[in-house]
This record gives structure tokens, C-alpha cells and sequence, in this order.
């Protein structure tokens, strides 16, 4: 065993989050949580309707990307700066699926996303022998060292071009409009989050609050935290990799940005920004994040690093609960104080 | 054999930078618990420094050495005050993530003014030309680069181990809380640290100016080899964190010479299968101990 945790941090990110750890809504009324759950879907039909259609289906893969990684940050423990690797590795597999295969799409997202969680039983294998801010670091190298293979794997991923022109077939429909490809691509992302839902409140799930919480707790106990923390780390590439499929079908095109390491951490930023721990809130930041990138490429403005930084910096600085937490917070005072 | 020689001595220039950043992260690391992420932003802002220094105020070379790594010195002192100051007592995450938002921040200031492209800085006067060995010839400009790594290195082991502030240091990065019962101030040192290790990123930036091409993401590409030289060496051994860096470097120059042309991928991925490989043996890095939580 590398390392055996006796002193908790002062403040860990997870413990950011109010104190009933899976969410505050998971303390809410029953009514509450029906109440948000059917806003989640009626605000999910109408969203293409209000907005670009194309930046819809981007919120759309960035959510869950954003769960993906709230997964492992907020329920295990682990902050992974490298998810760009399985995001980027399935984007590929994706692309490359579909290009050769010609199968409908939903066949080809899954299989990209079975090859990113297949990627991950390696990189994950040696990453959790670390814990913390060496975990994030060995992930970030990894995800690189993926990003150089893919850059002089030219033959197979077209290096610097990428893939281009990704077919998007499913069962003769024409979803060349991408107000129909959104309402195609939904059933998909839904049940990606429903999954992620299931794992949280799963007896598995309540194994990882408790790892993240007191690792050598859980080894007393006799979990095997090693194995359970890969396995988290799988399920979290699984879904990274739902996503950054479905991004490829959105856009038809893969490019290296994919797997840079700007994309890790845009992932990170999201998470943060929504709330870490929550796993909703990731939604929500994926939402701001994408509309507001948008919108600043949109009006010319140039330096996207230099807004998306200074939120970062301002976030961490004074926001560290992120929206959904602030608000869950917010709410639960407001609770107590009626009793 | 010269060859082989030449192949040598690059690769122990290469590691040099891996070495001078290695050690800026590891010393900041052990004072303060912060991986700092921006460590590659500061080496760009050296190189920048040196770059803007010699084209528009018409600094030479042996000037930018001095100012930029001094400047750059106290702009992380202040930015130690100001941010990350306020996150040391939560999680090293968080200033982890500070890092990465001031990365960004730093890397599109420099590209909306200088843009992307790579600006070209001449080898300074006295250095042209290059030094006879008998076997081999080498560029005197890296021969100098060389010497002053080591030089820096050495520097920074005899002040660990034969000043009062190096004994602080030390015993602060090793047992913190008993370093402070013993009455010892130890957050006195920890802005001055910070500042330490950012102007050694600014000197390798400095001196990479000749040499490499500057550009607005040179520094970002390299921190992420730099995270896996630590995680080889063992962040919290500052030793560790040197000889990975200049073994690293050798490692590539060969890997470069002798395997581009066979196998071009393992050549460009190799520093990242030796972490693998270390992180199989031990986990805790070649020259680490079993870390305290942190």
C-alpha cells in the first residue's frame, strides 16, 4: 500500500460539499426532487428551441463529461486532470467506427466509449496507486503521452487533420439537421446520467464516499479501495467516453483538440463551476460554460482562456461550492431555520 | 562513439531545463504542499522577458539573466500574497486548479499581444562558436546552459544544507508541525520560497531563448513532462527531482537519436512508460519516501 491516509486534508474539495454527502437535494422533499427532476427533462425538450441547435448538442456531451468527472471528484476522491484521454480516445474510436463500419450512430458511440473504459483499466490501474495531487499529475501525463500517440499515429487518426466528414446514420433517418440530431442524441445522454445516478446511490456508491472520506477506514473494513477506485475510474472513462463520442457525431469531425490537455481541464473547470460533489451541478456549469464560449467567439472576441481562467480563478478563490452547491446550501439553511 | 557522445551531451542540456524546473517545483512543493502549475508559464514569461528585454529596450542577454528571473521573482512573491496564500490550508488541490486558471490567463495575455508564431532570439555575444572536446565539438552556448544547471543545482544544495534558511527548509518540508512547535516561523519563509522557485523557472526561460523556439505554449507542453520527471523522482526529495530531471533528458536525447526512426511513437511516449513502469516498482518515486498524506 503507497499510502496510508491517517490525517484528513482541512478542506478537501468533496468536503466542499454540505454535509450530506450525495448532494443536498438528496435531503430535499420527495416533491422537491420530482419537482427538479421534471424542470431537468422539460428544460432538456425545449432546449434547442431557444438555442443554436449545434451548442445545445454541445451542453448536452459537456454534461456528461462534467458527471464523468464529478464521479470521481466528487464521490471518490480523485481529481483526474487527464480525462481528455478517454473523451479523446473514444471521440476517435467513434469517428473511426463509423467511418469504416457504417453502423448507426448510437452503435458507434457505444463502441468508443467501450474502447475509452478498456484504456482506462491500464492508465487507471497505475493511477490510483497514487491519491491527490499526484494522482492529478500522473493522469495529466498519461493523457498527454495518449495526445502524442494520436499526433504520430498519423495513418490511423490523421495526425494533425484529424478525421473528417464522420457519416451520422441511424436506421436511414436523415439527421443532417442538428435540431433533429439533438432529439436523437437526448435517450442517450439521459440514460448516461441516469447510470451515473444509479452508481452514486448505489451500495458501490456509498463504498466510494466512504473511501473518499477515510481510506484507511475502508481498508480496516476490508474493501478492497485499490479495486474500487479502478472501478470508478472505468465507469467514469465509460461515460467520459459516451460523450466525447457523441461531440464527434455532433460536429462530424475529430481533431486533436480532443485529447489536449485544455480539454481536461475545461472538463475540471466545469465541474467546479457547477459544484463538485453534486453531480447535477456539472450539468448546470457545461450549460454556462459552452453558452459562454460560444457567445465570446461569436462577438469576435479573441483570448477565450483569458474569461475561462479568470472564472477559474474566481471560483476557487470564492465560489468554492460551485452553483449547485451555493444554492443546496442555501436551501438547507433555509430549511433548518423553518423547523 | 562520438555520436553516442553528442547524443550524451544534448540530452544532459535537455535535461538541464527538466532539472532547473524540477527543482523550483520541488522546493515550492516542499515548503508550501502547492504543485504549481503555472511553473511552465513562468519559464514561457523568462523566455518572453528575455525576448521583449532585447527587442524593444535593447537589453542584452547577460541583463535579461539578472532582471527577468528578479522580476519574475517578485511578481510570484505577490502572487503568492494574493492567491495562493489564501487556499495553502485546503486541500493542494485547489491550488492546483488556482494554477491552471492563471496558466490560461498568462498564455492568452502573451499570445493576444505576441501571437502564436515563434519569435527567433540570436545567441549572445561570447557565446557563439562552439568548444573543441577532442572527440566531439559542441555549441559553447550549450556548453553554458550546461554549467549553469549544475551550477544552479549545486547552489541550491549548498543552501539547503549549510544555511539557517536551508535548515528551515528542510525541516519545514519534512515535519511541519514540528518545526513550528520548536518556535519556528515557518510562514515567514514560505513567500520568499515561492518566489525562489518561480525565479528559477524565469532563469530557465531565459536561457531557453536561444535555444528554443519562443512561443506563447512552450511552457505548457514541457510542465506536463516536468509532472512526470517529479512523479519519477519523488516530488517531496529535491535530489530525486534533479537526477530524474537530467536522466529524463538523457533518456529522450537517445530515445530521439536512436528511435525515431524505428519506432517513432515509443520515442516521443518514453518518459511517460518509465513513470509507468516507476509507478508499478515504487509508487512513492525512485528517490521518495512514503508520502505523508497530504
Amino acid at each position: 500500500m503507497s499510502e496510508t491516509s491517517t490525517v484528513q486534508p482541512a478542506e478537501s474539495p468533496a468536503a466542499a460539499v454540505p454535509r450530506s454527502a450525495l448532494g443536498a437535494v438528496g435531503a430535499a422533499p420527495g416533491w422537491v426532487r420530482y419537482a427538479l427532476l421534471l424542470v431537468g427533462l422539460a428544460v432538456a425538450l425545449w432546449l434547442p428551441n431557444g438555442l443554436y441547435p449545434a451548442i445545445a448538442v454541445d451542453i448536452l456531451c459537456w454534461a456528461l463529461f462534467a458527471v464523468a468527472i464529478d464521479l470521481l471528484l466528487g464521490f471518490t476522491g480523485l481529481m483526474s486532470f487527464g480525462h481528455a484521454a478517454f473523451w479523446g480516445t473514444s471521440a476517435y474510436a467513434t469517428g473511426l467506427v463509423a467511418i469504416h463500419a457504417g453502423v448507426p450512430f448510437p452503435v458507434a458511440v457505444l463502441a468508443g466509449a467501450l474502447v475509452a473504459a478498456v484504456l482506462a483499466v491500464p492508465i487507471g490501474y497505475l493511477a490510483v496507486k497514487r491519491t491527490g495531487i499526484y494522482f492529478a499529475m500522473v493522469t495529466l501525463a498519461f493523457a498527454q503521452m495518449i495526445y502524442y500517440i494520436a499526433n504520430k499515429w498519423g495513418s490511423v487518426t490523421g495526425g494533425e487533420n484529424g478525421l473528417q466528414s464522420v457519416p451520422r446514420e441511424l436506421f436511414g433517418l436523415d439527421l443532417s439537421d442538428e435540431y433533429y440530431f439533438y432529439y436523437a442524441a437526448l435517450p442517450i445522454v439521459i440514460l448516461g446520467l441516469a447510470a451515473a445516478w444509479r452508481i452514486v446511490h448505489s451500495p458501490f456508491g456509498r463504498v466510494l464516499v466512504g473511501i473518499r472520506d477515510n481510506p484507511a477506514r475502508a481498508r480496516a473494513l476490508g474493501y478492497p479501495v485499490h479495486r474500487y477506485k479502478l472501478t470508478a475510474f472505468v465507469l467514469s472513462a465509460f461515460l467520459a467516453g459516451l460523450g466525447g463520442g457523441l461531440f464527434v457525431m455532433g460536429h462530424r469531425f475529430v481533431s486533436l483538440d480532443a485529447l489536449h490537455w485544455t480539454t481536461s481541464g475545461k472538463a475540471v473547470i466545469v465541474v467546479v463551476l457547477g459544484g463538485i460533489g453534486t453531480l447535477w451541478g456539472g450539468v448546470l456549469g457545461a450549460a454556462i460554460l459552452v453558452r459562454l464560449e460560444d457567445w465570446l467567439s461569436y462577438s469576435g472576441f479573441e483570448t477565450i482562456g483569458l474569461v475561462t481562467g479568470g472564472i477559474f480563478v474566481l471560483v476557487v478563490l470564492l465560489f468554492r461550492r460551485g452553483i449547485w452547491g451555493s444554492v443546496a446550501a442555501l436551501a438547507q439553511r433555509w430549511r433548518v431555520r423553518r423547523r | 562513439m562520438s555520436g553516442f557522445l553528442q547524443h550524451t551531451f544534448n540530452g544532459l542540456v535537455g535535461g538541464a531545463f527538466y532539472a532547473l524546473l524540477a527543482l523550483g517545483l520541488a522546493v515550492i512543493f516542499g515548503m508550501l504542499r502547492v504543485v504549481n502549475f503555472a511553473h511552465g508559464a513562468f519559464y514561457m514569461l523568462g523566455a518572453f522577458g528575455a525576448y521583449v528585454l532585447l527587442t524593444e529596450v535593447g537589453v542584452p542577454f547577460w541583463g535579461a539573466l539578472v532582471i527577468v528571473p528578479v522580476v519574475l521573482g517578485l511578481f510570484g512573491m505577490a502572487l503568492e500574497r494574493a492567491f495562493i496564500h489564501r487556499l495553502t490550508r485546503l486541500d493542494p488541490l485547489y491550488n492546483f486548479l488556482l494554477t491552471f486558471g492563471l496558466t490560461l490567463i498568462l498564455q492568452d495575455l502573451v499570445k493576444s499581444r505576441y501571437g502564436v508564431q515563434s519569435s527567433p532570439y540570436a545567441t549572445p555575444a561570447g557565446l557563439q562558436g562552439s568548444v573543441d572536446f577532442g572527440l566531439f565539438t559542441f555549441p559553447t552556448y550549450r556548453v553554458f546552459v550546461l554549467g549553469f544547471a549544475i551550477l544552479a543545482c549545486l547552489g541550491v544544495w549548498w543552501l539547503l544544507t549549510h544555511t539557517r534558511i536551508g535548515m528551515v527548509v528542510r525541516a519545514a518540508t519534512e515535519r511541519p508541525e514540528l518545526t513550528r512547535a520548536f518556535g519556528i516561523n515557518v510562514g515567514r519563509w514560505v513567500t520568499p520560497v515561492f518566489g525562489f522557485g518561480i525565479a528559477l523557472a524565469g532563469a530557465a526561460g531565459v536561457l531557453a531563448a536561444p535555444m528554443r523556439a519562443v512561443n506563447p505554449l512552450m511552457g505548457t507542453d514541457l510542465i506536463i513532462v516536468v509532472f512526470a520527471v517529479v512523479v519519477i523522482g519523488g516530488l517531496g526529495s529535491i535530489f530525486g527531482s534533479v537526477a530524474a530531471g537530467f536522466g529524463i533528458g538523457l533518456l529522450q536525447a537517445w530515445g530521439e537519436a536512436y528511435l525515431s526512426e524505428t519506432a517513432p511513437i515509443l520515442a516521443q511516449t518514453l518518459v511517460f512508460i518509465v513513470m509507468a513502469v516507476v509507478l508499478l516498482w515504487r509508487p512513492a518515486g525512485l528517490f521518495g519516501r512514503e508520502e505523508s498524506p497530504a
